[in-house]
């Protein structure tokens, strides 16, 4: 039987609880979303907290909403609310992609997007959608607060920007008038983390590519993006060469590592084709087809 | 610590250490071994229960979390000596071999229909997506579902 070992619980009642709960118990307290990352590597322990600070009840932190000329994610909206939401389905159909595939119905219905960002594994889709769409997030402490962008946030395999007695309280996504975007993911079974996965978003010119962005997940690539690829392709023609030229930059680019699902060459290979299938439908869905 | 919640209808208050699984408090505490403990790791499906209307893993979730909150089990499907036509479903179609799936398979099949009455196969496979059947028997289950949506509750209980 695998159980945590032995913490202290607490439930804040709000963010500035939750804060003055961090401060109080000090590095060795975590705050507690949906879980669904956490309890399995206390149960493992790969985590040890000596005190969980449960935010479930925090719900003014469970939203999707249109802020100034950005989309704002409060940090405690789950993926379920994510994959239904239609503000994010018409600004950046990414998401939708994305979220169908990431866990299972019943997982979705309990992780947050400020525990994946949080959690910062090294194959999590949402890092890749937030980087590809240069987001950023807002972190709050007793102090004030922050905000840090997306590519930025990540200082290596689980560790974030987010230090003791801080919290991510929102992700903050621009809008892109008429940009398209998308996501593809290979995953070994229904529900799994990702072989490898790639997400874009394009905003086109006439046929030029006025802008874009390139997210790339499970591949070793740098803050999950090639800016190399996003160098290549913007301001030149959404032409099938072009977006192939800038895939071959993602391949050449990242650096997976082989484990039970794949060796490198094959995450390479998928590194450079599920970014071309990203970049395709993106630029389909920036000419308004149904792709 | 005291935790108080709402177990099928029924108000439970018990003291429990912190770090008490969910799973655990049903079935190790509270004695509602309809629940079942499977992978532990959030995969199978085999623990899902309802909170608040909504199915989760309980394996992947402390007791404490579900304090103050209404938590539904597979023990409650039935009502009133009627079962629920998803129970009825796995009986017509045979949606169970060894049983080990069927109450994670029916929490979640009684939320999907009760959001969707009359879904498809492929909803129903994405709907179940999360709840492993070793058996490997998902073309009865699906096709027990589908029963279920044929035939609902004359009169849904309270």
């Amino acid at each position: 039987m695998q159980v945590p070992a032995p913490f202290e619980y607490e439930r804040a009642t709000s963010v500035d609880h939750a804060l003055a709960l961090l401060e109080r118990h000090g590095p060795d307290a975590r705050l507690i979303a949906g879980g669904h990352s956490l309890l399995p590597m206390m149960k493992l322990r790969l985590a040890r907290p000596e005190v969980l600070i449960d935010i479930n009840a925090l719900s003014d932190l469970d939203y999707v909403r249109i802020d100034g000329d950005a989309i704002a994610i409060g940090a405690m909206t789950r993926h379920a609310t994510l994959l239904d939401s239609a503000v994010l389905h018409e600004h950046y159909p990414i998401f939708r992609d994305a979220e169908r595939v990431i866990a299972d119905p019943i997982v979705r219905n309990r992780g947050t997007i400020g525990g994946s960002f949080c959690q910062a594994d090294p194959s999590e889709d949402l890092s890749a959608v937030g980087s590809a769409l240069r987001g950023s997030i807002v972190i709050r402490s007793s102090a004030g607060t922050r905000t840090v962008p997306i590519r930025e946030f990540h200082d290596g395999p689980y560790e974030t920007k987010v230090a003791s007695a801080e919290m991510l309280v929102e992700v903050r996504i621009p809008i892109r008038p008429s940009a398209g975007s998308a996501y593809e993911k290979v995953e070994r079974r229904a529900g799994d983390w990702a072989v490898a996965a790639a997400g874009a978003f394009v905003q086109l010119d006439g046929d030029v590519v006025a802008d874009v962005g390139i997210g790339l997940t499970a591949v070793g690539a740098p803050h999950f993006t090639c800016v190399a690829a996003e160098d290549a392709l913007r301001g030149k023609a959404a032409t099938p060469a072009n977006l192939a030229a800038a895939a071959q930059q993602c391949h050449d680019g990242c650096n997976p590592q082989a484990d039970q699902r794949g060796p490198v060459d094959y995450k390479r290979h998928l590194a450079r084709e599920l970014t071309l299938r990203a970049l395709t439908r993106s630029v389909a869905r920036a000419r308004g087809e149904n792709a | 610590m005291d935790i108080t919640m709402t177990v099928n209808g029924h108000e439970v208050t018990r003291e429990v250490e912190p770090r008490l699984l969910l799973v655990h408090f049903l079935r190790d505490v509270l004695g509602l071994t309809g629940t079942h403990w499977g992978c532990d790791t959030s995969n199978c499906g085999a623990c899902v229960v309802w909170v608040d209307g909504t199915p989760l893993k309980s394996c992947t979730t402390l007791a404490a979390m579900t304090a103050g909150h209404a938590v539904r089990t597979v023990e409650d499907l039935e009502q009133g000596g009627h079962l629920d036509p998803v129970q009825e479903g796995f009986m017509q179609e045979h949606g169970l071999q060894c049983g080990f799936c069927t109450p994670g398979m029916m929490m979640t099949a009684r939320w999907l229909l009760d959001r969707n009455p009359d879904p498809d196969e492929s909803t129903i496979r994405e709907c179940i997506s999360g709840n492993i059947c070793r058996c490997t028997g998902y073309e009865n289950i699906v096709r027990a579902v589908r029963w279920a949506a044929a035939h609902p509750a004359t009169e849904v209980p309270a």
